[in-house]
């Protein structure tokens, strides 16, 4: 590590364009690759939601189908953005040498750290998006301040593509990203409220998913799908927008250690 | 073009390239000479700025690298050594989405693509994927990607490995008439045959310095005899005890043949004559017998 490598981000507005590679791929197989996004949060929504959920009584006032919709929403997006930063991104930089082919252009490695972090950010907009327009289309919530899940999303999106890239510039090859998946992804899924309210929890637990992105993502989307607004709405947006910064920094500079050898 | 003044870097503790001086002048072809792990890619990437020296000084077309390599790299073209086409994407979108990267507007490169696919001899893929291509067009494509941004300066790093007699043929016609075009172009190789066809000054490397300069018949006139001799055959041996030491200024054996290097040949040819248990071949030397008296006959990998 040397200090070169702690440098702040130095980006220009050519980062765009390989922003643009990325969706001009992805517009070629946009349907298969929306439908495959989309048939899993929306089987487990569905099934739980109303399967498990007829069992249940109602949850803090609401049908566990909306519960969960609003844990999905969160979820959904979450995983939009760490399949996209780990899987593709590694795909990109470490098997096609994509990101080696744009470094001899006048791009340098920020530019592509921060486009392939709002790209994560830009899968999950459209994933979490669709969840949110089946909510509307199931009924499951009507509020217009739904409509401030979008940004929301955007956060989630910026926050975990963020962290996928931390773990793609340290990965050795694909399977390193189990440990992430067992480490971080499932426990998140499990502590943080998606499917039960994290309050069901031990104290201990409470405290680990206290600190938790997805825990503050979905204390936003919950109250929104049930038309309230949240409390502390700026507190959760912060602690989001915390991990976003404090992840793409630290990806950034573990790109420069891993590319600059 | 370029200048590098005792450039040095070291990875991890090893240094790599150890305090070189290089300096290409507009127009010329550039061959950096080295066996596998001598330095030259690093090289390379040094004047791209793509990794940062430890100590020394790099201009890349009169800026200051790294420091103001993202701008210097806007007027040069990359041939990396092994190909980093876009497997996602058509041959014409590959033109495409690179042109983009160096700014250029939609219409600009487009207007650009088919030029550059008739000098890539691949008019007729324009829409073909990069995984129906054979290696050699790759290498064409990768060529042509270079050239999207009309660069003033060229790196190749071994253009032509991998690739079928024909197929590097083709190269060195397009590398010839980018020459004629008065573009400068620096390329890496280990093919003597290669540097010697096309460039105009030639620095052979090895274990990150640079050990020799000058344009190929210098580098011959310098450094070795001119006359070469490979003595072959069950008599091989014998004949190189008895006659070698005696008739050459210096005799090297490499498995089962001789080669002897020689200014007076005759003498030579006498005592080869006749011999029925011998073969030889008899030739003028060249730039591989520099390379091989500059950097040994050892494997390097």
């Amino acid at each position: 590590m040397r200090a070169k490598h702690f440098a702040p981000p130095r980006v220009s507005v050519r980062f765009f364009q390989v922003w643009r590679r990325n969706f001009l791929v992805w517009r070629k197989l946009a349907i298969p690759s929306m439908l495959g996004n989309l048939a899993d949060p929306t089987l487990y929504m569905l099934g739980l939601g109303y399967g498990l959920g007829s069992l249940l009584p109602q949850v803090n006032g609401t049908p566990y189908i909306t519960f969960l919709a609003a844990g999905t929403v969160c979820y959904s997006t979450m995983n939009s953005a760490t399949f996209e930063a780990l899987y593709s991104a590694f795909s990109r930089m470490h098997v096609q040498k994509t990101w080696d082919a744009i470094l001899n252009t006048p791009m340098n490695l920020d530019d592509i750290v921060l486009a392939e972090s709002l790209w994560a950010a830009s899968k999950s907009v459209l994933s979490g998006t669709a969840i949110l327009v089946i909510i509307w289309v199931l009924g499951l919530s009507h509020s217009p301040l739904t409509l401030w899940i979008i940004p929301l999303t955007i956060l989630i999106g910026l926050a975990f593509g963020s962290l996928g890239l931390i773990m793609t510039a340290l990965a050795p090859s694909y399977d390193f990203f189990l440990y992430y998946f067992t480490l971080v992804v499932t426990p998140m899924v499990l502590l943080c409220g998606v499917f039960f309210p994290v309050t069901q929890l031990p104290p201990l637990l409470q405290q680990v998913s206290a600190v938790l992105p997805l825990t503050h993502a979905i204390e936003l989307s919950r109250p929104l799908v049930n038309g309230r607004v949240p409390d502390g709405a700026w507190w959760h947006a912060l602690v989001l927008a915390a991990y976003a910064a404090v992840g793409f920094y630290l990806a950034l500079v573990l790109a420069r250690r891993r590319l600059s050898t | 073009m370029l200048s590098l003044r005792n450039v040095r870097k070291s990875y991890g503790g090893s240094e790599v390239v150890r305090g070189i001086d290089l300096e290409l002048t507009g127009g010329e072809c550039f061959g950096l000479l080295g066996p596998n792990g001598a330095g030259k890619t690093t090289t390379l990437r040094l004047a791209l700025g793509l990794t940062d020296p430890d100590a020394g000084e790099i201009h890349l077309l009169g800026r200051p690298v790294p420091r103001n390599a993202r701008e210097a790299r806007l007027r040069v073209g990359v041939v990396p050594q092994s190909d980093n086409l876009d497997p996602d994407f058509t041959v014409f979108e590959n033109l495409l989405v690179y042109g983009r990267y160096f700014g250029l507007n939609d219409r600009d490169i487009s207007t650009r693509i088919p030029q550059l696919l008739e000098f890539a001899g691949l008019e007729a893929r324009a829409g073909a994927r990069i995984q129906t291509l054979s290696g050699g067009m790759k290498r064409r494509l990768s060529l042509a990607r270079a050239l999207v941004n009309d660069p003033d300066l060229i790196f190749l790093d071994e253009p032509t490995t991998g690739l079928d007699p024909q197929a590097r043929h083709l190269i060195w016609d397009r590398l010839k008439r980018l020459l004629a075009r008065g573009k400068t172009i620096l390329l890496t190789t280990h093919f003597m045959d290669e540097a010697e066809r096309l460039c105009h000054r030639l620095a052979v490397m090895d274990h990150g310095r640079l050990i020799a300069q000058g344009s190929p018949p210098e580098l011959i006139e310098r450094y070795i005899e001119p006359q070469v001799f490979e003595v072959y055959g069950d008599g091989a041996d014998a004949w190189g005890r008895e006659h070698g030491g005696a008739l050459c200024e210096r005799c090297e054996q490499t498995g089962e043949t001789v080669f002897c290097y020689t200014r007076d040949g005759e003498r030579v040819l006498a005592t080869l004559d006749g011999r029925q248990d011998l073969r030889y071949l008899h030739r003028r030397a060249n730039l591989e017998d520099v390379f091989l008296k500059l950097t040994g006959r050892d494997l390097r990998d």
